[in-house]
C-alpha cells in the first residue's frame, strides 16, 4: 500500500572534514543524481521538506558539549540534526506517514559527552530526535534499530540507563571493524538491562544473512517490546562495494529491510560508496519506505553468485540467534548476576576520538532504581587539558523523586576545583546548567 | 514597430507597438478552422500596409497546441524507452503506451548496458505495421551520455515523419519528465507544423522580410521555424504571455508580484527584482509532469464570473463559471454583480446585478449591501492568501548548501500589478490585504499580445565536464568531446557560453539580447582510493527571460 513519505534532503555540498575524507562534499551528490532522475519527488505520495536548524536547547537534551556548542558543533551539524526533526515534525503531526532525513555529516558514534569529533560524528542525530519527541509529543516507548555497518556506541552509550528505549544495533562484528565494540554482552545498565541489543555479524555477510538476522531476532524482539515508534539508523555501508567496511549487502536487501521494518523515520548515517551504492540504495529504501514498488531496483554491477552465502556465516548466525533470545528471554535474572544488588554501580570507560584525535577516561555512576532510569553522574577527563575535566549530572526523563534529589545533591557538591566545568542535565523540566 | 499576436480559443489579439507604447489594438475572432485567416485579419485590424513595411519583428503566441493536449486531440505515438533499474515501469508515466527495450547508462553517463540492435530492428518493423508515424526515443540518464537515444534514431531512420530523442528537449535530470516530454512532443509535432507552414504563408501574404517569432512557455521567443522540431516548448505560453505583459510594470529593484483575475481562474506570478520566477522542474499540462521551462504560476478558481452561492449559510465563490454575470444577463450571481452593486465598477446593468445581490441576501438573511461587500472581502481575501502561499511555498523551496540554507535569498514583494477584467476593482482591495501598493496597467485587455511582441528569446544549456573521464557533455545537443585533464570550470563556462550564443542566435536572439547568465555552477571532487583523481564540473546557462532590447523604434 502506498504511504506518504517525507524526505528532508540536505546533501551539504559545501561541508567536507576534509578534501578526500569519506564523509566529503560531494557524498550525496550521485545520490541526488539518481533521485531528481528517477523522479521521486514527482510522485504524490513522496514530499520534499528544507531542513530546520536544531537549537542549543535540543542538543542540550542529550549531550554536555565541552567546552560549549560554539566551540565543536559546524553550521552543517545544525542543519543535519535540524532535518531530523523536522523529518519527526512531519510524522508527529500526521503531515506524512513516514520520512527519510537524508542528511550529512552521520551522527551515531557521538555519546553525551562531546569533546569533539569521533567516527566523523559530532552530534547524535537520532537521540537528539528521540529526546525532542518525548519533550514535544509526550511518546515514551521508541525503538532504534541501527543498521549501519559500524556498531551504534554513541547510541548506545546515550540510551544505556532508558528503559523506555530500545537499542538495537546490527553491525560488523567489532573485532573486525572501529569501533570494535558492540558485543551480545552489552546489554544495558542496572536499570535498563536487556533494552541494548548487540548483533555483531561476520565480515561477508550478505543479504541471506541480513534478511535472516532481522526477520529472525529484530522483528520478534520489536513485536514484544511494543514500540510506539520506531526509528531506523540508516547506515548504508553494509553495501558490497562499501571501500572501509567488509559486508556484502545489497540496494535490493536494504529496500527490503525497510519494507520489513517499516520506521516511522529513518536517517541516514554512514555509507562511503557514493557512485555505486548510495544512489540504488537510496532510491530503494525511498520507494520501500513509500510503499511502492522496488522489485527493479538493482545495481549495475550486482552479482548474484556473490551473495552465495558460507556455511560458517549461516551456523554463526544461527548461534547469535540462540545466545540473543536466551539473553533475552533471561534479561530480569542475568541482570541479578552482572549488576550484584548495590545503591550504586560504577564503570570506567576509555574513549577514543579518532577523528579529533582526542583520549577521554570516564567514570560513570548511576544510582540503582527500580522507579526510573536512575539518576547517573560522569566524571570524564579528556586529554585536551585543563578544559577537559568536568563533571555531568544527569536527571533522566520520567525520574523518580529519589534520584532528582540524589542527582541535585551531586550537583550542588561537585567541587569547582576539581573540573573547568560542571553540568545539570534535567529532561524532565527541560533544563541544561553550568557551574 | 513590433507587431504583437496572441491567438487565443476565442479572440485573437494584436497590438502594434512602437518604444514598448501600444499605438493600436484589437480584438477578432478566432477562426479555429483557418489560423492563417484569423492572424491576417489580426494584422490588418492594427496595421496600415505601410505599418508593415516599417515592421522589424512579429511575434506570436497561440493556446493551439494547449488546447491539443486539453482535449486530448493527440498523434499516436510510439515510446520506446530504456529504463534499466530502478523505478517499476508500472509507475512511469505512459507504461501502458511504451515499449520497454534493454540498454542504460548510469548517472556518471557510463554505459552500464548495451542496447539490442535486433530488438529495436523488429519494433521498427512494429511501428511500420501499425502505421505509426510519430516516435519518442527515451533512456535513463541520456542527458549523461546521450549515445543510446542517438543510437536507436539512426536505427529507426526512415521510420516515422519524426523522431524525438529525449535528451535534446532538456538537458535536466528527470527520467519521467523526460518520458512525458518527448511524447507530448511528438503527439503535437503535426499539428505545429502545420501552423508553421500556415504561418511562413502569412509571412509571403504580409510581403515582408523580418523574423517571426512564436512565444515559448518560458516567455521567451524562438523562431517560427526553429520551432517546428520542439514544439512542446510552445505549450502553456498563455500565462507566460501575461507575464511578459505585466514585465514593464515590473520595478527591476525589488520583489513583485503579478494576478491575472480572468473570468473562471486567478494566475499568481512572481518577480525577483524584476526578473519573472521559472517553474523549479518543468510545467505540467493536465496530467503531464514536463521538463518544458515555464513561468511558475499558481493558480485559483476564482474570477469575476465564478458562481457564487450560500452554502450552509456561508457565501461560496467558485471553482466552476456558470456563464457570465447576471449583470451581463448570465444565470447566476458573481463576485462581477457585487463590484457593480456596490458601484465599484461601471459596468453592465445595475438593476439585474442587483437582483443577484438580493437573491442571496434572502437566503442570508442580510442586505444586500451587507452580502455584496462580503463577497468582494471574501474573494480579494482568498486571492491575497493564494499569494501569501505562494510566496511562503516558495521560500521553503529545499536548498542543498550550507551557505544556501543560511543566506539564501527569500522572495519579499513589494508591489503588486493587478491585471485582467475585474482588476480596476479589487486591485485597491487585495494591496491593502498585503500591504503592498497595487499597480493597475493600461490595455490589460491585450496584455498577452503586448508581452508577446516585447518578449526576447530565451534559451538553457547544461553541461557537464568530468576530467577524470576527460569528457565534456553538452546535455541537450547531445554532444560529448574530449578534455584535457587539466580543464578547469572557467573553460567550461567559456565553451558553453560561445555555443549558447551561437544556439541562440539559430533561434532567433538578437545581439543585443545576448546577456547570458551562469544559471547553476558547482565544482565536486572526483576520489578513487583516498586521492583524488578528477573534477566534475556543472554548468547550466542561460538567457532568462526579459524584455528585448531589439528594435526600439
Amino acid at each position: 500500500m502506498k504511504k506518504k513519505t517525507g524526505l528532508i534532503f540536505f546533501p551539504a555540498f559545501d561541508y567536507a572534514i576534509s578534501p578526500t575524507h569519506p564523509e566529503r562534499e560531494e557524498r550525496l551528490l550521485y545520490t541526488q543524481d539518481q533521485v531528481n532522475e528517477e523522479g521521486l519527488l514527482d510522485f504524490d505520495n513522496i514530499k520534499e521538506f528544507k531542513p530546520d536548524l536544531a537549537t542549543a536547547e535540543d542538543i542540550q537534551r542529550v549531550h554536555f558539549c565541552v567546552p560549549g556548542i560554539d566551540e565543536i558543533v559546524h553550521a552543517s551539524h545544525l542543519i543535519a540534526v535540524g532535518g531530523t526533526l523536522t523529518a519527526a515534525d512531519k510524522v508527529m503531526q500526521k503531515e506524512v506517514d513516514n520520512a527519510f532525513a537524508l542528511v550529512r555529516p552521520c551522527g551515531h558514534h557521538s555519546m553525551r559527552v562531546v569533546h569533539g569529533t569521533r567516527g566523523f560524528c559530532t552530534l547524535n542525530m537520532e537521540a537528539i530526535m528521540v529526546e525532542y519527541i518525548r519533550q514535544k509529543y509526550g511518546v515514551k516507548r521508541i525503538a532504534i534499530v541501527d543498521t549501519d555497518c559500524h556498531h551504534g556506541d554513541g547510541s548506545q552509550d546515550i540510551f544505556w540507563h532508558d528503559p523506555n528505549t530500545l537499542f538495537i544495533s546490527m553491525h560488523q562484528d567489532g573485532r573486525t571493524l572501529y569501533p570494535g565494540s558492540g558485543f551480545p554482552d552489552e546489554m544495558g545498565g542496572p536499570n535498563a538491562f536487556g533494552t541494548t541489543i548487540n548483533l555483531p555479524m561476520p565480515p561477508g555477510t550478505c543479504e541471506e544473512g541480513f534478511l535472516y538476522v532481522l526477520n529472525d531476532i529484530v522483528m520478534p524482539i520489536l513485536n514484544e517490546f511494543k514500540p510506539d515508534l520506531i526509528i531506523n539508523s540508516a547506515g548504508q555501508d553494509n553495501h558490497y562495494s562499501d571501500p572501509i567496511t567488509n559486508m556484502k549487502f545489497t540496494a535490493q536487501g536494504y529496500a527490503i529491510l525497510n519494507d520489513t521494518l517499516k520506521p516511522d523515520i529513518a536517517v541516514l548515517e554512514g555509507g562511503y560508496s557514493i557512485e555505486s551504492a548510495l544512489p540504488y540504495i537510496n532510491t530503494g529504501i525511498i520507494l520501500a519506505m513509500a510503499g511502492m514498488d522496488y522489485s527493479q531496483i538493482r545495481e549495475p554491477d550486482y552479482d548474484a553468485e556473490d551473495q552465495i552465502q558460507p556455511a560458517h556465516i549461516t551456523s554463526y548466525l544461527k548461534k547469535l540467534k540462540e545466545i540473543t533470545f536466551q539473553q533475552w528471554n533471561n534479561r530480569e535474572a542475568l541482570r541479578d548476576q552482572v549488576y550484584p544488588k548495590k545503591a550504586f554501580h560504577t564503570r570506567t570507560n576509555q574513549i577514543f576520538y579518532d577523528t579529533a584525535g582526542i583520549r577521554e577516561m570516564q567514570t560513570e555512576t548511576v544510582r540503582t532504581c527500580s522507579d526510573c532510569g536512575g539518576a547517573v553522574t560522569i566524571d570524564s577527563r579528556a586529554d585536551t587539558g585543563r578544559r577537559g575535566q568536568i563533571f555531568a549530572v544527569q536527571i533522566p526523563r520520567y525520574c523518580c523523586d529519589a534520584c532528582r534529589t540524589w542527582a541535585e545533591e551531586q550537583f550542588d557538591s561537585a567541587d569547582k576545583k576539581k573540573y573547568s566545568q560542571i553540568f545539570l542535565q534535567d529532561k524532565d523540566n527541560d533544563l541544561y546548567q553550568e557551574k | 514597430m513590433i507587431l504583437g499576436i496572441d491567438v487565443g480559443g476565442t479572440h485573437t489579439d494584436s497590438v502594434l507597438m512602437q518604444n514598448r507604447k501600444i499605438i493600436r489594438k484589437s480584438k477578432v475572432m478566432t477562426d479555429k478552422s483557418d489560423i492563417l485567416k484569423s492572424v491576417l485579419l489580426a494584422t490588418q485590424s492594427v496595421a496600415e500596409p505601410a505599418d508593415i513595411k516599417k515592421l522589424r519583428r512579429i511575434v506570436l503566441s497561440t493556446t493551439i497546441s494547449t488546447n491539443a493536449v486539453a482535449q486530448n486531440k493527440l498523434d499516436p505515438v510510439g515510446m520506446i524507452v530504456m529504463s534499466g533499474p530502478g523505478v517499476s515501469h508500472q509507475d512511469l508515466p505512459l507504461s501502458d503506451r511504451t515499449t520497454f527495450v534493454s540498454g542504460y547508462m548510469n548517472h556518471r553517463g557510463m554505459e552500464a548496458e548495451e542496447i539490442d540492435e535486433d530488438e529495436i530492428n523488429a519494433l521498427k518493423k512494429q511501428f511500420a505495421d501499425k502505421g505509426i508515424e510519430h516516435i519518442g526515443v527515451v533512456g535513463k540518464f541520456s542527458t549523461r551520455s546521450p549515445i543510446h537515444e542517438l543510437k536507436v534514431q539512426t536505427l529507426l531512420n526512415g521510420q516515422a515523419k519524426h523522431v524525438t530523442v529525449g535528451h535534446q528537449l532538456s538537458g535536466a535530470l528527470n527520467f519521467p519528465r523526460r518520458i512525458s516530454t518527448a511524447y507530448l512532443n511528438e503527439a503535437i509535432w503535426s499539428l505545429h507544423s502545420d501552423l508553421v507552414d500556415q504561418l511562413s504563408a502569412y509571412m509571403q501574404e504580409l510581403g515582408v522580410n523580418v523574423p517571426l517569432y512564436i512565444l515559448k512557455a518560458d516567455g521567451g521567443t524562438i523562431d517560427v521555424e526553429q520551432s517546428r522540431n520542439y514544439p512542446v516548448q510552445t505549450i502553456l505560453s498563455g500565462p507566460a504571455a501575461t507575464i511578459m505583459g505585466v514585465l514593464p510594470f515590473v520595478s527591476s529593484d525589488k520583489d513583485s508580484v503579478s494576478i491575472d483575475v480572468g473570468g473562471t481562474t486567478t494566475d499568481i506570478a512572481l518577480f525577483a527584482d524584476g526578473a519573472p520566477l521559472l517553474e523549479p522542474k518543468g510545467v505540467q499540462i493536465e496530467e503531464h509532469k514536463t521538463l518544458i521551462r515555464g513561468l511558475l504560476t499558481h493558480s485559483i478558481a476564482l474570477g469575476g464570473d465564478s458562481h457564487v452561492r450560500v452554502v450552509d449559510n456561508r457565501i461560496v465563490i467558485g471553482p466552476e463559471r456558470k456563464g457570465s454575470a447576471m449583470g451581463f444577463d448570465g444565470p447566476v450571481p458573481t463576485p462581477t454583480d457585487a463590484m457593480i452593486f456596490l458601484g465599484l465598477a461601471d459596468i453592465g446593468h445595475k438593476g439585474k446585478a442587483a437582483k443577484a445581490m438580493e437573491s442571496i441576501a434572502t437566503e442570508m438573511g442580510q442586505t444586500p449591501s451587507e452580502v455584496a461587500r462580503a463577497i468582494m472581502d471574501q474573494a480579494c481575501e482568498t486571492i491575497a492568501a493564494k499569494v501569501r502561499s505562494m510566496i511562503q511555498e516558495v521560500n521553503s523551496k529545499p536548498v542543498y548548501t550550507i551557505h544556501e540554507l543560511l543566506e539564501g535569498k527569500k522572495i519579499a514583494p513589494q508591489e503588486i500589478i493587478v491585471v485582467g477584467g475585474p482588476a480596476p476593482y479589487l486591485a485597491k482591495q487585495v494591496g491593502e490585504l498585503l500591504s503592498m501598493p497595487a499597480i493597475v496597467p493600461e490595455n490589460s485587455d491585450v496584455i498577452n499580445a503586448s508581452g508577446a511582441a516585447m518578449a526576447r528569446t530565451t534559451v538553457e544549456l547544461n553541461l557537464m565536464a568530468d576530467t577524470e573521464e576527460r569528457v565534456l557533455t553538452i546535455a541537450e545537443e547531445g554532444l560529448q568531446s574530449k578534455i584535457p585533464q587539466n580543464f578547469k570550470l572557467d573553460d567550461l563556462i567559456a565553451v558553453g557560453k560561445e555555443r549558447l550564443e551561437q544556439i541562440a542566435r539559430v533561434a532567433g536572439a538578437q545581439e543585443a539580447d545576448l546577456e547570458i547568465e551562469v544559471a547553476d555552477c558547482q565544482t565536486f571532487n572526483v576520489i578513487r582510493d583516498s586521492a583524488t583523481t578528477g573534477k566534475n564540473f556543472r554548468v547550466r546557462l542561460q538567457i532568462k527571460p526579459g524584455l528585448t532590447k531589439h528594435v526600439s523604434q
